[in-house]
């Protein structure tokens, strides 16, 4: 039982962490790329534009899908190795 | 064939297959009625998810706005996905695991709370009729632009349609039109898109064609399209913009209220288990991006067409003569979103943006003012008019508007019955009640809701612009904190929910309200809504995130003065937590 509880917790540490490691990058690739640090990437320039811009219309929206298909991937190998996935 | 007769046929032979389905999908049990039974296909409900989700203001207005806005209005490209991110990993799968009909059951049985319960029924109300409003106007535009029919004359058609399959199929029937209503939404919106591209840029996917370089003058269509509205005393299409944390706020208003609507969260109730609603959260966004990156092509290559026809020689040369005006600005100056005043009697339309640094050249041109207005939502309604495409696309745009407005007042609607007849009538008045019964409560308290909308389609109150602002506010301040605590903190109590949910919600209306005018009122605002006025410059649009902070910041302050949660209130936190022992939703 109390291995149980171990194990469960350690579960939901695993998922917490990997929810902060992934809203990092949403923060970064939205809020960083496409709006504050704009100005830092100016210099790279794309189809007439430049970085943050396609970051901003394209570049965020990319990267959030490939975001939540990485976390529902890991969290299904995070669901069977601490053995709470459904039966 | 007359266009007439062609959108005729593309809208009803869409509106013949919805009425189709609803007649095979017919809802036997509140299950059904309220989570489909319970097993639709992770991809299936992203499909459903994409068209709830992408509603009139999606198809029809947003790459207007982005197109009168440039990069400043890329705030709603990222608003309005990013919140998918936050719905995978903070809320559909452990809401998914709770395993039950509705968003205030949740907190109702979370927050071991009637009062709390109520609250969000009371937010989740007012969020989704405001916003249902919007949709049947919307409805109600395609309707007398495309079918020559009056407005209200429409509004009653799309009602009929949405009655018929909304209250017989409850979820179970929304579930599978919406479905239907994808597909005919992202046809319609990709096929102009297409041949567009292909004319500017020669490249087939408009997504890729935004960064391509446009055929005629070689230069890529970004800095083309600069260089034109420069010409016209704009600012630039791709300009950077100063006031960075309104930017922020308001991108990240966007994304949590995305979260937080009760409409969207609902449809994850409906798949067969947990690890499916992360699954189909990811799925949802695919289908939704479909539209997502190609609305900011369709942005700027139909700002960069409308200037093109007004000024065929180039923006420096003379514009057009109004009575050589296309037959496209023809028919929509007759519904008023398009309006010509010939201010210095040439007899030509000049288009551009009045502005002092702009005032020497216009002077020198002999120009007197702006003499086109053009309404931002004609722009995706009358793109395949403006590049001469054949007559089916217009009747496939009429069919894909439609589907838009009708798929996500659809799932509102079921929102707002589920909420009266499941958390209102059985939950608070009448806990006896039988299933039976119940799912005659459900079935007319959406009947009741679709007159109360089609009747505020008809007659919008006078704050009908505002009313996005309104629903996503309320959402982001009051409902998307309140779940998030309840699952992530064992701390949060009944006091501390309520007094956070009040003072996030109460915050976000009075900032509102300050703006733009008490209860939308026009003239009773405080300050003027302008920059200068706003706090720190954060526009009352917003301030949702700020009404979040609020809230969760009221929510522990006031926990921990007060007791902690009972022990079996703990214990159900932990379950929602594992996935392990997922039945299918279930009623209590």
């Amino acid at each position: 039982m109390a291995d149980d509880k171990n194990m469960a917790q350690a579960y939901w540490q695993a998922n917490l962490r990997l929810i902060a490691g992934c809203l990092v990058v949403w923060a970064l690739a939205s809020y960083g790329f496409g709006i504050l640090l704009r100005p830092l990437l100016a210099g790279i320039s794309v189809g007439g534009t430049d970085l943050g811009f396609w970051f901003a219309q394209q570049g965020s929206i990319l990267t959030f899908i490939a975001l939540i298909f990485f976390y529902a991937w890991k969290m299904n190998q995070l669901d069977n190795k601490f053995g709470v996935h459904e039966e | 064939m007359s266009q007439f007769a062609i959108n005729l046929i593309f809208v009803g032979a869409s509106f013949a297959l919805y009425i189709g389905i609803a007649i095979w999908a017919r809802a036997g049990s509140t299950k059904d009625f309220y989570v489909a039974g319970g097993g639709v296909h992770p991809v299936m409900n992203g499909m459903a998810t994409a068209a709830d989700w992408m509603s009139a203001a999606s198809f029809i207005s947003m790459a207007g706005l982005i197109a009168a806005g440039g990069y400043a209005n890329s705030t709603f490209l990222m608003g309005w996905t990013g919140g998918y991110v936050l719905l995978a990993m903070l809320l559909a799968p452990y809401l998914r695991k709770f395993g039950k009909f509705t968003v205030p059951d949740f907190i109702g049985d979370r927050f071991y709370s009637s009062g709390a319960r109520l609250v969000a029924v009371a937010c989740l109300i007012i969020a989704s009729v405001t916003y249902v409003i919007g949709q049947m106007t919307g409805a109600g535009v395609a309707f007398s632009r495309f079918l020559e029919v009056d407005s209200n004359t429409g509004l009653m058609i799309a009602a009929v349609v949405v009655f018929l399959y909304a209250v017989l199929g409850g979820m179970k029937g929304i579930t599978y039109t919406q479905v239907a209503q994808y597909v005919v939404l992202i046809i319609a919106y990709t096929i102009p898109a297409v041949f567009i591209s292909l004319q500017l840029t020669g490249n087939p996917i408009p997504a890729l064609g935004l960064f391509s370089t446009h055929t005629e003058s070689g230069l890529p269509l970004l800095a083309k399209l600069d260089m034109v509205v420069r010409e016209l005393g704009f600012t630039d299409y791709t300009a950077d913009v100063s006031n960075k944390l309104n930017m922020v706020l308001f991108t990240l208003s966007l994304m949590i209220g995305t979260a937080g609507l009760p409409h969207v969260i609902i449809r994850f109730f409906t798949v067969p288990k947990v690890a499916d609603a992360r699954w189909s959260a990811g799925w949802a966004l695919v289908f939704i991006a479909l539209l997502y990156l190609t609305a900011p092509a369709v942005a700027s290559m139909a700002r960069l067409n409308l200037l093109n026809t007004i000024y065929p020689a180039g923006p420096t040369a003379d514009a057009i003569k109004y009575e050589e005006r296309p037959n496209w600005v023809q028919t929509w100056e007759q519904t008023g979103l398009i309006k010509f005043e010939d201010k210095n009697g040439d007899g030509r339309i000049q288009l551009y943006k009045e502005s002092p640094s702009f005032a020497a050249t216009a002077e020198a041109r002999g120009w007197k003012g702006n003499e086109l207005t053009v309404n931002n939502d004609i722009l995706v309604l009358a793109n395949p008019e403006i590049a001469n495409l054949p007559g089916w696309v217009v009747g496939l745009i009429a069919a894909g508007g439609l589907a838009a407005a009708l798929s996500t007042a659809a799932g509102l609607l079921l929102a707002i019955s589920s909420a009266v007849s499941h958390d209102l009538i059985k939950g608070s008045i009448n806990p006896q009640i039988s299933e039976k019964k119940e799912l005659l409560a459900a079935r007319i308290s959406m009947a009741v809701a679709i007159v109360v909308a089609t009747y505020l389609g008809m007659n919008p109150p006078g704050f009908a612009a505002q009313v996005v602002a309104l629903a996503f506010g309320i959402a982001a301040a009051s409902i998307f904190p309140a779940l998030m605590m309840g699952i992530f903190s064992k701390r949060i109590n009944n006091k501390g929910v309520i007094a956070g949910m009040l003072s996030g919600l109460g915050s976000t209306l009075v900032y509102i309200f300050m703006y733009l005018g008490w209860f939308f009122i026009p003239g009773t605002n405080s300050l003027p809504n302008t920059p200068d006025n706003w706090l720190l410059g954060i526009s009352p649009l917003s301030f949702g995130a700020i009404g979040a902070l609020i809230n969760f910041a009221v929510a522990f302050a006031v926990s921990a003065v007060t007791e902690e949660p009972p022990e079996g209130i703990q214990d159900l936190v932990e379950s929602v937590r594992y996935p392990r022992g997922a039945g299918t939703a279930v009623d209590h």
